[in-house]
C-alpha cells in the first residue's frame, strides 16, 4: 500500500494518457457507431447526438441530471453478509466484489440519494450496471429497504431507476430472495401512500423486472431500452426461431401495456417533475413551471400516445 | 415396486435389484430354494440405497427432484384434499395448466391451493407444459389468492417448475409483471399462507408461490436462483459445468435451511419420494397440518406483517 504508486502514479498515467491520445476524446456511438466528441455526449446525457441512441449513463451523472440543481445527498446502506455462500465459479465472488468496488468506488451495484426535484422532496435509487452488470444480491435489497424506508420517513415519492441483468447468481438462493425483498420495499412505499415510480433504462432483465421494477405506479421506460424477464438469447435457444423486430425494447412494451411512457433522456427530469406534482400536490404547487391555464379550444394530435413527455407541453404550445 | 428408472448414480443399486429380481424368478420355477440368498442380496441393497441417499450430492439431488415418478401436485390433492374445486382462467387471456389451483377441504378446513402440475406421462407433460407457467398461470395464481384473502381461506401453495416458461408470447404478456404482481399480492393477503417445496424450486416461476408465513421444502428438493446448467453455461461458460454449479448454488433443502430462508424440511421415505409416492403424500399431509396448527395458535396474528417481516429478515446469515 503506497500512496504515491496507487495513488499519484495512475492519476499521472491517466492525466498523460488523456493528452496523449486524442481519439479518446472521441467515443463511438453503440448504436450508430458514428463517433461523438466525448464533451458532446456529456452535455447530452450519453445520449448520441447523431441517432438518439441512448448510451449507459454513470450513476452519479444520472443523479445529477435528475436532482434540482444535480445536487443529491447520498444515503448510507447498511453493510450485508458478504459472499453469503463462499461462492466460488473460475474466480472467487470475495474477489469479483473486490475488483467491482475498486473499478467503482462504491460497496455494490444500488446507490440511494435522496434531494429535490422541482422543489418536492424526493428518494431515489439507481442501479449501477457497470458494478457486475447490476444483478440485485443483498445489497441491492437493503439498498432498495433502505430507500423505502427513507421515503416513508420523509413523506417522499421513491423512484427506482433500474438497470439490471438479473439476481446475482453468486449469492444463490439469497439473491432470488432479493424478489420478494424489493416487493416489500416497494409495498411500503405504497401502503405510506406515496407514488413509487420506476424508470426502467437498459438493460432490466429477470428477477429485477420481475420484481419492483414492473411494480411502479407509474412506469417510464428509456427509448430502446432491453426490458425482458427472460432475455432474447434463451428465449431464442428455446424456441430455435429468430425473435420479432424490437421484441423486448421500450417500445414494444410500450405496445404491449407493460410500460406507461417512452420517455427520451432529456425529458426525464421534467416528467418525473410533473407526474410527482400531480400526485403529490392536490393543488397546483410553485414546485410546477406554472404558466396558467390550458387556452381552450385546441385540437388534439390524429394519434395521441402516451410515449412522448413533451405531449403535454407540445399541446399546450400548440393552443397558445 | 413401480419405480424402475433409475438414476445414473443409482447403477449399483439397480444391478443389485435386477440380480435379486432374477433369482426371485429362478426360485419361483422352484429350480432352487435361494431365500436366504435373496434375503442377503436385498438387505445389501437396502443398505446401499439408504447410504447413496443420506449423502446425495447436490447435483443427484438436482435429479431426484426433477425424477418423473415423484409424486405431483394432483397426487398431493387427490391424497390430501377433499372437494377440491379446481378453478379456470385468469380472466384476462387464457388458462394456464401448468398452475392449478382452486379451493378444496384439508382435513376438514376449507383452503385454498394453488400449485405447479408438471404433468404426468408425455401427454399430460405437454397439456401442462412440463410446469413451466405462462403469465396466465401467474394471473390465475393472484387471483385465487386475492379469492383466499376475500374468504379468509388460509392458502397452501405446492411448488414444482423448472421456471417460468421463456417464450415469445410469455414476454409479450408480461411475465415479468406477471411474477411480481403474484410475488406482491401473496405477501399482501391478509390469511396464512403455508409453502411447501415438492420436487423444483427453479428461480422467478417458483418463488411466485413460495412466499409463505411458513416455506417447507422435500428433503431432496433444490431451490435456486438459477439452473445449475444455466449457472454453469454464464458463469463457467460450459454447461459441463453444472455439477459445480449446484454446489456452488447451495441449492438443497439442508443448506437453505442453514441459510434460514426455509423453516422446515420434511423427511423423505429411504430413496426418496419417487420410490414411495403415498408414504410421502402422508408424510406431506402430517407435515401441513401441524403448520396450519401451529399458525392457528397464533390467533388473529397480522400474517401479512409476520410476512413482511420475515422476508425483510432473509439473509442476515451466510453459510460459515
Ligand atoms: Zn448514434
Amino acid at each position: 500500500m503506497n500512496w504515491l504508486t496507487n495513488f499519484v502514479r495512475p492519476t499521472i498515467r491517466s492525466l498523460v494518457r488523456k493528452r496523449e491520445l486524442p481519439e479518446n476524446l472521441w467515443e463511438k456511438c453503440t448504436g450508430c457507431e458514428k463517433m461523438v466528441f466525448h464533451r458532446d455526449l456529456v452535455a447530452n446525457l450519453s445520449v448520441c447526438p447523431h441517432c438518439e441512441h441512448h448510451m449507459r449513463l454513470g450513476v452519479r451523472d444520472r443523479l445529477k441530471s435528475l436532482f434540482d440543481r444535480g445536487e443529491y445527498e447520498q444515503i448510507a446502506v447498511s453493510g450485508v453478509v458478504a459472499d453469503p455462500l463462499k461462492f466460488r465459479d473460475a474466480k472467487r465472488y470475495s474477489e469479483r466484489l473486490k475488483e467491482n468496488r475498486a473499478k467503482t468506488g462504491d460497496d455494490d451495484a444500488m446507490l440511494v440519494a435522496r434531494g429535490t426535484m422541482g422543489r418536492n422532496k424526493v428518494v431515489a435509487a439507481v442501479q449501477n450496471f457497470a458494478f457486475l452488470g447490476g444483478s440485485l444480491g443483498m445489497a441491492g435489497g437493503e439498498a432498495l429497504v433502505t430507500a423505502a424506508r427513507e421515503a416513508v420517513a420523509r413523506k417522499a415519492p421513491l423512484i427506482a431507476l433500474s438497470a439490471s441483468g438479473g439476481a446475482r447468481m453468486q449469492e444463490g438462493i439469497l439473491s432470488l430472495m432479493q424478489m420478494p425483498r424489493t416487493i416489500v420495499a416497494a409495498s411500503m412505499v405504497r401502503d405510506a401512500g406515496l407514488p413509487y415510480i420506476v424508470v426502467l433504462t437498459d438493460p432490466t432483465t429477470g428477477g429485477v423486472t420481475a420484481s419492483f421494477a414492473m411494480l411502479g405506479d407509474i412506469a417510464i421506460a428509456e427509448p430502446g431500452a432491453l426490458i425482458a424477464f427472460t432475455g432474447p438469447r434463451v428465449i431464442e435457444n428455446t424456441i430455435k426461431e429468430k425473435l420479432p423486430a424490437g421484441f423486448q425494447k421500450s417500445e414494444y412494451l410500450l405496445d404491449h401495456g407493460m410500460v406507461d411512457m417512452v420517455v427520451h433522456r432529456r425529458e426525464l427530469r421534467g416528467t418525473l417533475i410533473r407526474v410527482i406534482d400531480l400526485l403529490m400536490n392536490k393543488k397546483r404547487s410553485e414546485a410546477a413551471d406554472a404558466d396558467g391555464t390550458i387556452a381552450i379550444p385546441f385540437s388534439p394530435p390524429s394519434v395521441f400516445r402516451g410515449d412522448s413527455a413533451n405531449e403535454g407541453s407540445d399541446l399546450k404550445r400548440a393552443a397558445e | 415396486m413401480a419405480m424402475e428408472t433409475f438414476l445414473e448414480f443409482e447403477k449399483p443399486i439397480a444391478e443389485l435389484e435386477g440380480k435379486i429380481k432374477e433369482l426371485r424368478h429362478l426360485s419361483d420355477s422352484g429350480e432352487m430354494d435361494i431365500t436366504a440368498e435373496v434375503a442377503k442380496l436385498q438387505s445389501r441393497a437396502d443398505q446401499l440405497l439408504s447410504e447413496t441417499y443420506s449423502a446425495l450430492t447436490a447435483w443427484q439431488k438436482t435429479l431426484v427432484a426433477r425424477h418423473l415418478d415423484r409424486p405431483h401436485f394432483s397426487h398431493y390433492v387427490s391424497g390430501l384434499i377433499e372437494d377440491f374445486s379446481p378453478l379456470a382462467g385468469d380472466r384476462v387471456y387464457g388458462d394456464d395448466r401448468a398452475i392449478q389451483g382452486g379451493p378444496g377441504r384439508f382435513r376438514g378446513r376449507s383452503v385454498m391451493i394453488i400449485g405447479h402440475e408438471k404433468g404426468i406421462g408425455t401427454d399430460g407433460r405437454i397439456a401442462h407444459n412440463f410446469g413451466m407457467a405462462h403469465p396466465e398461470g401467474y394471473r390465475k395464481a393472484t387471483r385465487l389468492m386475492q379469492m383466499a384473502d376475500r374468504f379468509s381461506l388460509p392458502i397452501l401453495t405446492l411448488v414444482d417448475t423448472q421456471g417460468a416458461y421463456p417464450g415469445v408470447g410469455a414476454e409479450q404478456r408480461g411475465q415479468a409483471e406477471a411474477i411480481a404482481r403474484t410475488i406482491e399480492v401473496g405477501l399482501d393477503v391478509r390469511v396464512p399462507v403455508v409453502s411447501v417445496i415438492l420436487g423444483e424450486g427453479g428461480s422467478g416461476g417458483a418463488v411466485a408461490l413460495a412466499v409463505g408465513n411458513k416455506v417447507m421444502m422435500l428433503e431432496h428438493s433444490i431451490y435456486s436462483v438459477i439452473s445449475p446448467e444455466g449457472c454453469a453455461a454464464i458463469l463457467w461458460r460450459s454447461s459441463d459445468k453444472a455439477k459445480d454449479a449446484a454446489e456452488a448454488l447451495k441449492l438443497t433443502a439442508q443448506d437453505l435451511y442453514k441459510l434460514r430462508v426455509i423453516d422446515q424440511i420434511i423427511s423423505e421415505p429411504t430413496g426418496g419420494a419417487q420410490r414411495h409416492p403415498q408414504e410421502m403424500v402422508k408424510r406431506v399431509g402430517a407435515a401441513i397440518a401441524t403448520a396450519f396448527d401451529d399458525l392457528d395458535d397464533l390467533g388473529d396474528a397480522d400474517f401479512r406483517a409476520l410476512r413482511r417481516k420475515k422476508f425483510l429478515d432473509m439473509g442476515k446469515v451466510g453459510l460459515a
